[in-house]
């Protein structure tokens, strides 16, 4: 199968420009500069490259929102902030080939012409953020990054800029405000980061997955990338499967794979002989699956159809005897825990979704609290700046449908019928 | 107690500043090396930080309380922050605290009283292919057992 991304993660000394150069690095950059910034944009559309943090927007159709005076600067932000449960690629790509992202930057800014560019790396990362700021030493050091690059005339300056531990910070108008310095309090939009993003300046902000497909897609052409993938959902996407499973860890596979492959053949079925009992596809936020309903092939549409999300491809399994209300309440501590507390639907709102499904999970639910669950849900989806409250409404409200006589059953013997532990 | 940067995390700081086109974006930056520097992020460090950035200690203090990594309080030599959420959990994460808690004799967000560990349980650090996972200080350490939590923690200095 064509890989992308993780032709050679195996290889140790990947991560140092050496031996990037020696298998070919940075000749994407050399062709890029040589012929016309629109060019390449033009084979980012033809890729069908969607962005891979989660929404799923295309690339080169994003791109196109920069404003067409070049009179201000702009800036192009990395999103590595990667802080949807269940995702852990970007910390592949950086950890193991930290070159594909900077070449990609190199090129995503000469397209743009964009001449400054931060690496926003989620705080916890450590070691990941010094072999990133290693690679980009390198990169200068070569002449990758800098004054005329190349001899091309095209200057470029690149920075790394961490966290420091806020899920909300993945957010983009909240990632802007972290790089300014500020909380991480989401924007509200209008204005759009094209035109208004970080320091005042037309922004715009891509996942490190997505920028790091953008040397292929140069140097292979946006119609092999396309036909990597399916209609909509070009190239590959790393796809991270974690739980009870033989062989967890990242896969890059195309989005036409089914999602019964991703967890039966690549991640090598449930441990131990276990039963599936539900997937969370695409990252924590995503909408529960049946395994009834896993012959769903994982591309954006595909996976819409059936009322879920692939999101940033963060495969969750989870193994017959977990109980759903104890899963559901670890996933609303952690929304309560992020929320910002900007907006009160979703301050509230998270709370009172952790409370309440804590309360059934220990035996204390109370009649009509289901109702009260769906409620408070009704009172957050849609209402808030940013979607961190649609996050949170998504699971619960899925594993209400979906398991519900499960969360009836707590409240009618007034127990857990699991125990009290996973 | 008054606190003031190394040489090193001054001149740190300048490079760090001349890389942003608005000195606010310094602060985050900053915030960091102080917790490098002086183990914590203390009232001191904000007013001293305040003062060489040139804003209110109120602008970088609520900075500094938004976010989880920077520490307001002293914590151990050893920061043992545990994951908790759901791909870890399904790995037994909850086991694992509950193990170090009494292992260490202290409840998440506690330190031991000879100042040598904190335990803290977390969210989601990003390593859910190779739950359960924690991060001790600047290190992760992943597929965690019973056996492995308390032959690493028996053998820190
Ligand atoms: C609460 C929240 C958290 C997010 N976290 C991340 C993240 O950790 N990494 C990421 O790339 N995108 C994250 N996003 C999506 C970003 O807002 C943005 O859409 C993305 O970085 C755009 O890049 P892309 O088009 O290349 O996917 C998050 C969105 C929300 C609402
Ligand atoms: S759930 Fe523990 S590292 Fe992601």
């Amino acid at each position: 199968m064509e890989t992308v991304l993780t032709t050679h993660f195996a290889n140790e000394q990947y991560r140092h420009a050496d031996t990037y150069l020696q298998f070919g690095g940075y000749e994407a950059l050399r062709k890029a500069l040589a012929g016309p910034r629109e060019r390449i944009v033009d084979e980012v559309k033809k890729a069908n490259l969607r962005g891979r943090g989660g929404a799923g927007f295309p690339a080169g159709v994003k791109w196109g929102f920069l404003p067409k005076d070049l009179s201000r600067p702009r800036v192009l932000v990395i999103n590595a902030d990667e802080g949807e449960p269940g995702t852990f690629k970007d910390r592949q790509i950086m950890g193991k080939a930290p070159h594909l992202l900077l070449e990609g930057i190199a090129i995503a800014s000469y397209a743009m012409s964009i001449h400054l560019s931060y690496i926003y790396i989620r705080g916890e990362f450590i070691r990941e953020a010094r072999i990133v700021e290693e690679a980009v030493a390198e990169a200068y050091a070569r002449g990758f990054f800098g004054k005329n690059i190349l001899g091309s005339g095209f200057d470029l300056e690149v920075s790394v800029h961490r966290g420091a531990g806020a899920y909300i910070c993945g957010e983009e108008t909240s990632l802007i405000n972290s790089l300014e310095g500020k909380r991480g309090w989401p924007r509200i939009k209008p204005p759009f980061p094209a035109s208004v993003g970080a320091f005042g300046l037309p922004t715009i902000v891509n996942n490190v997955e997505t920028i790091a497909d953008v040397p292929w897609i140069v140097t292979h052409g946006g119609e092999k990338f396309a036909a990597l993938g399916v209609e909509k959902n070009g190239g590959t996407r790393l796809i991270g499967v974690s739980g009870p499973v033989n062989r967890p860890g990242v896969y890059e596979l195309p989005a036409g794979v089914l999602l019964r492959e991703i967890i039966y053949t690549h991640a090598g079925g449930l441990k131990d002989g276990r039963q599936l009992k539900a997937v969370i596809p695409g990252g924590s936020s995503t909408p529960v699956l049946r395994p009834d309903e896993i012959d769903v092939t994982y591309d954006i549409e595909s996976m819409a159809k059936i009322g879920t999300m692939a999101g940033s491809g963060g495969v969750i399994v989870i193994p017959e005897g977990t109980c759903m209300v104890r899963a559901l309440h670890v996933l609303m501590n952690f929304y309560a825990h992020e929320s910002c507390g900007q907006c009160t639907p979703c301050r509230e709102g998270t709370g009172w979704l952790s409370k309440i499904v804590g309360r059934i999970e220990n035996g204390q639910g109370r009649e009509g609290d289901l109702e009260l669950v769906l409620d408070v849900c009704d009172n957050m989806m849609g209402r808030t700046i940013c979607p961190l409250a649609d996050a949170a409404v998504m699971p619960a409200q899925s594993f209400l449908w979906k398991f519900r006589d499960e969360f009836e059953y707590h409240i009618k013997v007034q127990k857990c019928p699991f125990g009290n532990k996973f | 107690m008054s606190v003031a940067f190394s040489d090193a995390a001054r001149s740190e700081l300048e490079r760090i500043r001349s890389r942003y086109p608005d000195r606010e974006a310094a602060i985050l930056p900053a915030l960091h090396l102080a917790q490098r520097e002086f183990g914590y992020v203390s009232d001191e460090a904000i007013v001293y930080l305040a003062d060489l950035l040139g804003f209110a200690p109120a602008r970088i203090e609520g900075v500094a309380t938004f976010y989880t990594m920077y520490n307001r309080k002293p914590v151990g030599k050893y920061h043992v922050q545990i994951c908790r959420n759901i791909s870890c959990s399904l790995l037994g994460a909850e086991h694992l605290i509950e193990h170090v808690s009494k292992k260490l004799g202290v409840r998440p967000g506690e330190t031991t009283p000879d100042g040598k560990f904190t335990l803290t349980a977390v969210e989601c650090l990003g390593s859910c292919g190779t739950a359960p996972v924690m991060q001790v200080n600047d290190d992760y350490h992943e597929s965690l057992t019973e056996e492995k939590i308390d032959a690493l923690l028996d053998r820190l200095p």
